[in-house]
């Protein structure tokens, strides 16, 4: 899940501080970045699982209600992944025109049990955000994500 | 802001969405790259994950949580910002998030203040509680 290149453009920061409702003109021009804006790495990354491929059956609904014969295989059940934590660390301010690099490590695994959601089994990753021209580390990012037994009741 | 301008025990709150619509949560789902369709694909999230609705990305929740601490203490002030998810966000939920000023202190030289906040929907049940660290001029 390493992203090479991850370029800041101006117009994907508008786009994001659109979509999160935050009216701040700094993210107009791309002079500043909001402080989750980090997870739109995710566009730049080759084998994101949570973007349909155009060669590959996705698991979202079209003629049936779920694209796949099984939901669930390969690397766990989508439909029980849920966020749990995260965590940001800001070392040097974003801005439009930076290039990002990222590298991943996974850390510890737990599991407790839930009246809402079942069995859980919590999984830590953390990336690492470097400015691809300087080296320097930009943000440090610590992920907490939870599968869970069940659909989690309300 | 300055770090004599601090008061520890200030508050301050913000409405983040009256009313989630869908439209936003496919906004976030466009523009972040995590198109799930656990929070776009009403037949998959009620047919196969077992869910009464979609639901709002738990980032969707803490990038609009983070507003209320960039309009507070400026963008690129942030030392860090971390929150659990402990409830989902529905369609039609009204957000409200509060910020309180916890502590005064000085890391690596410099003034920073620990602010703990918490997003909690219409029925007041916290959906996101997290913490964070900003930087303060001297």
């Amino acid at each position: 899940m390493t992203i090479e290149r991850f370029p800041v453009e101006a117009s994907h920061i508008m786009m994001f501080a659109r979509a999160i409702g935050d009216p701040n003109p700094a993210y107009a021009d791309g002079s500043s970045a909001p402080p989750t804006f980090s997870m739109a790495g995710a566009q730049f990354d080759e084998d994101h699982p949570l973007r349909p491929k155009s060669d590959a059956p996705w698991f979202g609904s079209g003629r049936e209600p779920t694209g796949v014969s099984q939901v669930g295989d390969g690397d766990g059940d989508m439909t029980r992944a849920l966020h749990a934590e995260q965590h940001f660390e800001y070392h040097r301010p974003v801005h439009a025109g930076m290039v990002l690099t990222t590298t991943e490590r996974d850390g510890e695994t737990w599991e407790k049990e839930s009246k809402r959601g079942g069995r859980l089994a919590f999984f830590e990753r953390f990336t690492e955000y470097r400015d691809v021209a300087t080296g320097e580390l930009v943000i440090t990012a610590r992920m907490v994500g939870v599968e869970t037994s069940k659909a989690v009741e309300r | 802001m300055k770090a004599s301008e601090v008061e520890v025990g200030a508050s301050r709150s913000m409405v983040l969405a009256d009313d989630l619509t869908r439209t936003q949560i496919v906004m976030y789902a466009g523009a972040s790259g995590d198109y799930n369709p656990l929070h776009s694909d009403e037949l998959f999230t009620t047919k196969v994950a077992g869910y009464p609705s979609v639901f709002a990305h738990g980032m969707l929740t803490m990038g609009m949580t983070g507003r209320l601490l960039t309009d507070w203490f400026g963008t690129d002030r942030l030392v860090r910002y971390g929150v659990r998810f402990l409830g989902q966000v529905w369609p039609g939920d009204t957000l409200t998030a509060t910020a309180t000023l916890q502590a005064l202190r000085d890391e690596d030289g410099e003034p920073v203040v620990d602010i703990v906040v918490t997003t909690t929907n219409q029925d007041g049940t916290t959906v996101v509680s997290g913490t964070a660290t900003a930087r303060m001029d001297p």
